[in-house]
Formats: structure tokens, C-alpha cells, sequence
């Protein structure tokens, strides 16, 4: 071969790597599946931003939802946990370097059934994290039993229909402590972005429901998770566009009423008012909002609340800056008077 | 038992009576709740300041106030620091037990007690020193509120003044019980020991036998509860993240651990914790928490009791199968739910040895003393990271929450060992990695921390299908081939967990195996089986689990090999049926105690008198 046809220069975000570093493994949840629009969303955005993939956990529990996080960012350490309990060992994983950029993958189940407990105190604590909740309000893994997000009234496809009330995890999540909660819809790729970016830039606990359709066991006619309830019921709080620091102001948003909301690393968060007025910075205004939207059967979506001002569960535990896995001994084994110290006051 | 039948002690202290000297028990019962405590420890450390050899246990309720509590002192001149039934001194200050507590001593034992209980007309082959305490207490304590609490140290006074304790030496326990800060309730409380003291001497003659003497056999030592020297240990072994939920017996543990770490821990450069502590919203959280940080890196630990033993049980198997290290301290305490949370015993041996489900175990350190609780905690901190596998620290109330007389604690020599962990310059020398692959013959793999600044650091960590990669699998053979591989990874444990203690005896008949706390009490009944019956034995005290090639060489020197535990079920002998051929087995016997008291020397020297037929 005497000539060779020079390959168009590869697309490369602005630490140098391709789309492709973000990816992970071929998914192995069904065709159509909500959960793997979200991964998708998740490999842009981490891409988009230059998130450099070896500096980030992310973490699962139990599920199919739990399963994704081996379908994105294949250069990051994963940790597969069990159910319910993803929580707990991300809160570890941050307190031994908090210098990771952590993000979780969990379901309803994982989250509102077995995990309630874990999630709420994941919500005291403020822990710098992005908990992503993929929500289709059953177990498909099992095969298609309710979870506890489940709306009231609606119907397996055995004809099974949930009389129990269902837990909102934005809800849950506004009143207990975290600072940046959002929902979304799988099938919403403009809204999902931008929430997950800004999400990626919170310094404290994003998050982030996204009703997350599941095909199988759940998007039937009486199914208020399925695609075509979600779509004709969602209702955008406003229209998101994410500005990352490095960027100029986009053009992407119409003019119209905005409102700016500074991320810590200096991106900004723009709002665009549709119709209603409602200011992200009031959680109460967010309760009722989706308050009223629970009780009409609105799928309230859009930057239901963020807060930037209140201290990490990091700050709180006034740590080192170093990670602590990595502190070296003369920093982690005191010396030997302290012990002499120590044992002169027990003689 | 009658006590009418028993001749009365002559109450001539002109008659002569052997003095028992520097070998007697002391018991105080009081309420919960009454300040008791301080009183307590400030006799003990008195007759240890005065070189006596001594111990303290203390026997208390679930409960915050009111319910009864026993606290009992052993002065040995022997240096048995076990616990002993028999009580030669008793301070009654409780109205609710004081009958029964009296009725139960043996004939020649001593009473100090409140005057208005006239215990003395329940027998009369006591000694019996009648205290109006509440008429004390008036005229050195002008604050009514206070004299609950100054009453307690009346009968310090009184006992020092009967046992020859010297005042001195009072005056310098209570004072450092109380630290420089409180120096004006210890002089309150000094004034009501002096008021004891100058009662005792005008009012009484000395009938009883028992009084102590000036020793020089505490030299050098300290006093020490369990549950600090741990403390000490895991600070001194580099922790780093710290979780827990309060549970008794363990809570002291951390408490204790909080406060050295605030001493010896903040960077004096930056003025920031090199640690993280995090109390829990329960167990499943904290053994989480212990299990994210340590796969991030981090030394971490927790520390619990039986009923936190079981809810951390399926994380301690994902641990196992995901090979993350973790240090998990296991007070042990009698369980579940309520009735004797308080009480000691050595019962989650088996549950802890195979927590979790599929094929699991997990190595155990027994410490039996202050000393191995502060050297144990830095070894498994060492043996989880090169092992990457939790590890437990098995240790009981008795040990725990009791003071112990103990040697003082040595500085470690060996750096700390953070097993095999590539960094970024490994990844760029090797190219890449296979996190569970054998490389080095020893079982064990080599991980990555996540956050190594390099593209190939990242695995992907879960449960059991996994292969050699880290991979995703529900291959038989590749489940195979791990299964089998940390059963090699086990086998490699037990060449380097601490080695037993072993004690062999040239004329001995049987054998002895003990653990844990056990210790004390077996090394008093082997001296009364060989003083009074002729009967000597050989002793092993086994300090971990998985079993060292010692313990089988030990078994098979005797016929007979009684293994010491205490709980109802041999729990400690079933492991070693597990992996001992039935002709060793059958050497092995079973002496048990499990009734929530520290086990004692007697009970063991009975059942092995039974057992032998003698």
C-alpha cells in the first residue's frame, strides 16, 4: 500500500479523551429500558465536562438499575454493594478520599423498599455524592412486583393494583437534607443533561429521580411509570441549561425570564421560567409544588431545590484535605511519647 | 443452708485469729446510678498503689438508676487477678439485696453495712461493722443533693480503716479519679472518706481476719479497662475511618478511641483530623461505611457485640467474597434482646468464625488481657490489609468494661503493613492488572485504590461471580476457581496469625485449652488442681482462629484434653471437630460456664475433677 488516507481527527473532550473512554460494558438490560437512556446521559455528561473517569466511584446496590453502572465509565472503580445498602458504602468510600467524584446508581427498590433507611440518613448527612434513582415502581429482577414508589391505584400487569400510598423520594429527599434534588424522565435527554451536570458540579448530595420506564413488567395501560403516562403527564418546572465555568454563556436557551444558580466550580445552572413562577431556592415552595402535582397525577420534573451554601458532612467532620487512605504513616501513627504519654496517666 | 447450725465467731479480738493477709475479696453492692462507681475504683487503686495484686469486676444492670450492682475487689498476693466466688468482705449499701447478699456468704466473712438495715440479726457467724451513714454524711456534705453521691465514699473510709489500706494512698486514687478539673468535689468527697476513716477507729474493734499489706508487686503497671487498650491500639495502628453504633459492652470502646483520637490525632500543621468517625444509624451502615472506606483505602474499623455481629452478617460476606479488608471488635456479651446485655460471655464464636451465607470464615484474634488488646488491634489491622479479607477482634465484657491490672503497653516496631496495593507507577511499569489473579502463589491478589491517578487502576468490584478480571460471571468454573482460591488464601492466614501460648508440663496428665479471658481462672485451677490434688497439666491458650499445626501437636500429648469456653454449646471445640480427624476429636473435653460472670477458677477445677473422676 503506497498511500494511506489520513483518519479525520478524533473527537476528544478537554482532557484529551474520546466518548468511547466513558463507556463501559455492552448493557444487558432489555431493549427499550429507561436505564439505559440514563447511562447514555451519563456518558455525555461525564465526557462533556472532562470528568477525568479514574478520579471517579460510582457505586449500585441491588437491581436492575444497579446493574448500570457497569454499562458507563469503564475507566472508574465500581462497587456492585448489596441491596439497599449503597449508601453506607459510599459514604466510606468518600470519608477514605474524599478527593473522588462519587456517583450512585439505584432503583426504587434499592432505595424506597429495602434502602429507606440508608437513604435517609444518606439525606441528614449531606455527603458530597450524586445519587441517581432510576424509578419504574417495581422489581424486575423478581419479575415485576410493586415497589414502595408505586403509585396509588396503579396496576400490575397481573391486574395486581398497589393500595399503599407511594414514598416520594423528591419529597423525602427536600425535607431531610439534601441539597440538590431534581426529577426527570429517562425519556426528557435536554433536561436529563443539564440536571446531571449541575448535579456533577454540587458540592453536597444531589438527588435525582428519574422515572425510568421499564418495558417488561411496568409500561402497560394502568401503569403510571409507563413511557406513554409519563409523557403525557410530565410537567417541566422550567427549561434547564447547564454552562460548564470553561464555557461562554450558550446560546442553547431562549431569552425570556432567567434565572442563574453558580455552582461551586464557577458553571452556572440557568433557568428558564415556563409559565408558573417557582424559585428552586424555596423548599417549601417545592413541597407544595409537588404536593399538588402528586395529588393531580403531574409528573413534576425539572431543579426542584438546590442549596450551595450548607456544609458537607466532609466539613462537619473538619477532615484532613488529603485522602485518609492515603495518609502516611507519621501521619496516622502517633509517636512514641504519645503512647509514654498515655500510659504514665494510667499508672 | 441453716446458718443456726454453725458455731459463732468469737467476737474476743483477744482470741487469736490468723490474719488473712492480701488474699480476700471485697464486695460492694450498691443501686445503679449512686455514684458508686468512683468509690469503687478509688479502693481498687489504692490497694494497687500499695503493690497488692488486684482485680475489679463489676457486675451491673441495663439500666441507668436504681437497679442493683455488685463490684467486686480480689487483692491477690499471688497475682490471681481471675474472679473468685467466695466473698470474704462484703459493704452492703443496698436495701433491696442486702439480706440475700449476706445469707449467701461463707461463715468468717466480714459486713460493712448501712446500720438501719440490723443485718446482724440475720447470722451470727459474721463480722458485722454497723455504719449510720446517712449521719456521716450530714455534717461533711452541707449540700443535700450532693449526699448521694459523698455516702459512697464513707465506706472507703471505713474499709481502709478495717483492711489497713493506707490513707495516703486513698487520697491520691481519689484525686487522680477525679483529675485537676474537679478538684473541689474530690476534696468533698475527701472529707466523707476522713469521716469514715475516724468513725471506723473510734467505733470499732477488728474481729475479722482480712487486711492487706504493702507489696511491691504492681510496679510499673498500669490499670486499664479492655475497651481503651483497644482504643489505644486501633490509633496506634493508623485508623483512619470509624464507625459504630452504641452498644453495650462496646460503646466504650469508641468513646475511648474519640477522645485519644482528638489527642494524638488532629495534624498540627493543617489542625485537621487524620481520622473520620461516623456513629452510624445502625450496624448494617456502619460495617458499609467500614467496607467502602477500606476499598477506597482507608485502615477502618467498627466495633460491636453479638446483635450487631449478626445484622453486619451479609456485608461481612460480601467483604469476604469482594476480599476487602475490615477490623471488627466483638465485645462479647450474653444475647439477644434484653435480659443479660450486661453480662459477659464468649458466645458468638461460631457465629463470628462462619458469619454470612455461602462458604465463609474469617479469622479471630483472642486477647485475654489489656496488652494483647492493644497489640491484637494493631495485628489486625496489619493481617486484614495483607490479607484483604475482615477480620475480627474477639474480645467480652469481662475484658472490655472491667479495670485490669496490666503491664504497659509497647510502642509497635513494625511499620505498618498495607499489603498489596499497586500505585500508579506499578500500572505504568506492569501495563495492567488482574485483581483476583494468583500471582505470587500466596492465594492473594493485588488491588488498586480507587482514585489511583492512572487509566488501567479501575476493577470493578461485587460479590461472588467474578473472575480473575474482576469480570461479571456465573461461570462453574470460574466460581470454582475463586472458591478455591480463597480457601488457599485461608490456609496461608493460618500460617500468620499469632501462634498459641503453650505450657507443657513433664509429669502432666491432661491438657488444657483455653482463650480469651479464660486465661486467669485457668491458671488458678491448674495451681489448685496441682496443690490440692496432685494433678498437673499442660496449657494451651489459643490466640487466633483459623488454628496454627501447635494446637493439633498440643491435643495429641494427652488422653485428654479439656477445651475451657464460656458458653453452653463447646462453641470453640465445634470449629476443631470441623477440621480434626475423629481420633483427635475423641482426646478432646469440654469444660463450660456460662452463667454471665467472668468464669472462676473453682468451677473450672470441679468440672475437671468430675470429669477425671476424682
Amino acid at each position: 500500500m503506497s498511500s494511506a488516507v489520513t483518519p479525520p481527527p478524533k473527537k476528544v473532550n478537554r482532557i484529551g479523551l474520546e466518548v468511547v473512554n466513558y463507556k463501559g460494558s455492552k448493557t444487558t438490560l432489555c431493549a427499550g429500558c429507561g436505564h439505559n437512556a440514563v447511562t447514555e446521559r451519563i456518558v455525555e455528561c461525564f465526557y462533556e465536562l472532562g470528568v477525568q473517569p479514574w478520579s471517579v466511584a460510582k457505586l449500585s446496590g441491588i437491581g436492575c438499575s444497579s446493574k448500570s453502572p457497569a454499562y458507563f465509565l469503564g475507566l472508574s472503580h465500581g462497587f456492585n454493594g448489596v441491596h439497599g445498602r449503597m449508601p453506607s458504602i459510599a459514604t466510606g468510600a468518600l470519608l477514605g478520599n474524599r478527593t473522588m467524584l462519587g456517583i450512585g446508581v439505584t432503583g426504587d427498590g434499592d432505595t424506597a423498599s429495602i434502602g429507606i433507611g440508608q437513604f435517609m440518613h444518606l439525606l441528614r448527612r449531606n455527603l458530597p455524592f450524586i445519587y441517581v434513582i432510576e424509578n419504574n415502581g417495581v422489581y424486575g429482577l423478581t419479575k415485576g412486583q410493586f415497589s414502595a414508589t408505586a403509585d396509588l391505584g396503579s396496576k400490575l400487569k397481573t391486574g395486581v393494583i398497589n393500595e399503599l400510598p407511594p414514598f416520594d423520594c423528591c419529597a423525602l429527599a427536600l425535607q431531610w437534607g439534601a441539597t440538590f434534588v431534581a426529577r426527570s424522565f429517562s425519556g426528557d435527554k435536554k433536561q436529563l443533561q443539564a440536571i446531571l451536570k449541575a448535579a456533577i458540579t454540587h458540592k453536597g448530595l444531589s438527588v435525582i429521580d428519574v422515572i425510568s420506564p421499564c418495558t417488561t413488567f411496568n409500561d402497560h395501560e394502568g401503569s403510571t411509570k409507563s413511557y406513554s403516562y409519563v409523557k403525557d403527564h410530565e410537567e417541566p418546572l422550567h427549561e434547564l441549561d447547564f454552562v460548564p465555568f470553561y464555557e461562554d454563556i450558550s446560546t442553547e436557551i431562549a431569552e425570556g425570564e432567567l434565572k442563574e444558580v453558580a455552582m461551586h466550580d464557577g458553571s452556572k445552572l440557568r433557568i428558564r421560567k415556563l409559565g408558573r413562577d417557582f424559585d428552586p431556592t424555596n423548599k417549601f415552595q417545592a413541597l407544595e409544588a409537588l404536593d399538588k402535582a402528586n395529588t393531580s397525577g403531574e409528573v413534576l420534573t425539572g431543579v426542584l431545590y438546590v442549596d450551595t451554601s450548607k456544609p458537607t458532612f466532609m466539613d462537619m467532620l473538619s477532615m484532613d484535605d488529603a485522602p485518609l487512605a492515603t495518609l502516611p504513616e507519621s501521619k496516622t501513627r502517633p509517636p512514641k511519647e504519645a503512647l509514654d504519654q498515655a500510659m504514665e496517666e494510667l499508672r | 443452708m441453716s446458718t443456726i447450725e454453725v458455731s459463732p465467731v468469737s467476737q474476743s479480738s483477744s482470741e487469736f485469729q490468723q490474719p488473712v493477709v492480701n488474699d480476700f475479696s471485697i464486695q460492694v453492692a450498691t443501686v445503679n446510678g449512686s455514684g458508686s462507681q468512683t468509690a469503687n475504683n478509688v479502693l481498687m487503686r489504692s490497694i494497687f498503689q500499695m503493690g497488692i495484686p488486684v482485680s475489679g469486676k463489676n457486675m451491673f444492670p441495663s439500666n441507668i438508676q436504681g437497679l442493683p450492682t455488685w463490684f467486686t475487689i480480689r487483692a491477690s498476693k499471688d497475682g490471681y487477678i481471675g474472679r473468685k466466688k467466695e466473698i470474704d468482705f462484703l459493704v452492703a449499701m443496698n436495701p433491696e439485696t442486702a439480706r440475700e447478699d449476706v445469707l449467701k456468704l461463707d461463715p468468717g466473712a466480714a459486713v460493712v453495712y448501712d446500720e438501719p438495715l440490723k443485718l446482724d440479726a440475720l447470722r451470727s457467724d459474721l463480722h458485722f461493722y454497723p455504719v449510720p451513714f446517712d449521719k456521716l454524711v450530714g455534717p461533711v456534705c452541707p449540700e443535700p443533693k450532693l449526699r448521694k453521691l459523698v455516702r459512697n465514699m464513707i465506706y472507703d473510709g471505713i474499709v481502709a480503716q478495717l483492711l489497713s489500706i493506707e490513707m495516703e494512698e486513698i487520697h491520691k486514687a481519689l484525686f487522680k479519679q477525679f483529675g485537676k478539673k474537679k478538684a473541689k468535689a474530690a476534696e468533698l468527697n475527701w472529707g466523707a472518706c476522713q469521716a469514715g476513716y475516724d468513725y471506723a477507729s473510734k467505733t470499732f474493734t477488728k474481729t475479722d481476719p482480712f487486711r492487706v499489706q504493702r507489696m511491691n508487686a504492681t510496679a510499673g503497671k498500669i490499670i486499664i479497662e479492655g475497651n481503651a487498650a483497644a482504643a489505644l491500639g486501633c490509633v496506634f495502628a493508623g485508623a483512619t475511618v470509624v464507625t459504630w453504633y452504641p452498644i453495650t459492652p462496646s460503646s466504650s470502646l469508641i468513646e475511648f478511641m474519640i477522645g485519644y483520637l482528638k489527642r494524638f490525632r488532629i495534624d498540627k500543621e493543617t489542625g485537621k483530623a487524620t481520622y473520620a468517625v461516623v456513629q452510624a444509624e445502625d450496624e448494617l451502615s456502619a460495617i458499609g461505611m467500614v467496607l467502602g472506606a477500606a476499598w477506597a483505602g482507608a485502615r477502618s474499623m467498627t466495633s460491636t457485640a453479638g446483635p450487631g455481629i449478626s445484622l453486619m452478617s451479609e456485608f461481612v460476606g460480601l467483604g469476604y467474597y469482594a476480599e476487602i479488608p475490615a477490623v471488627i471488635f466483638d465485645v462479647q456479651r450474653v444475647g439477644p434482646s434484653t435480659g443479660l446485655p450486661t453480662r459477659t460471655m464468649q458466645g458468638d464464636i461460631i457465629s463470628t468464625a462462619l458469619l454470612s451465607h455461602g462458604d465463609t470464615r474469617h479469622p479471630l484474634l483472642f486477647p485475654c488481657s489489656p496488652d494483647e488488646c492493644f497489640q491484637m488491634a494493631i495485628q489486625a489491622f496489619d493481617l486484614a490489609e495483607q490479607f484483604q479479607t475482615p477480620v475480627f477482634v474477639m474480645t467480652d465484657l469481662d475484658l472490655g468494661m472491667n479495670n485490669w491490672m496490666a503491664d504497659p503497653f509497647e510502642y509497635p516496631t513494625q511499620p505498618i503493613q498495607r499489603g498489596k496495593v499497586l500505585t500508579a507507577e506499578d500500572l505504568e511499569r506492569l501495563g495492567g492488572f488482574a485483581r483476583y489473579k494468583d500471582v505470587d502463589g500466596d492465594a492473594i491478589g493485588y488491588r488498586t485504590l480507587p482514585g489511583t491517578n492512572h487509566p488501567n487502576a479501575a476493577y470493578f468490584t461485587r460479590g461472588s461471580g467474578h473472575n480473575e478480571k474482576a469480570q461479571y460471571t456465573e461461570r462453574e468454573d470460574d466460581y470454582v476457581n475463586n472458591m478455591d482460591r480463597l480457601a488457599r488464601k485461608f490456609e496461608t492466614l493460618r500460617k500468620h496469625v499469632p501462634r498459641p501460648v503453650v505450657d507443657v508440663r513433664t509429669n502432666a496428665k491432661v491438657g488444657v485449652i483455653a482463650f480469651g479471658t479464660s486465661q486467669y481462672a485457668v491458671e488458678e485451677s491448674r495451681d489448685q488442681l496441682r496443690a490440692e490434688f496432685g494433678i498437673e497439666t499442660s496449657y494451651l491458650r489459643l490466640k487466633a482462629y483459623p488454628f496454627t499445626e501447635e494446637l493439633l501437636d498440643f491435643i495429641r500429648l494427652y488422653d485428654r484434653v479439656y477445651v475451657v469456653e464460656q458458653n453452653r454449646d463447646a462453641q470453640l471445640l465445634s470449629l476443631m471437630r470441623m477440621e480434626f480427624e475423629p481420633a483427635d476429636i475423641a482426646r478432646l473435653r469440654s469444660t463450660r460456664y456460662y452463667g454471665g460472670m467472668p468464669i472462676d477458677a473453682r468451677t473450672i477445677t470441679d468440672d475437671i475433677l468430675r470429669q477425671e473422676a476424682i
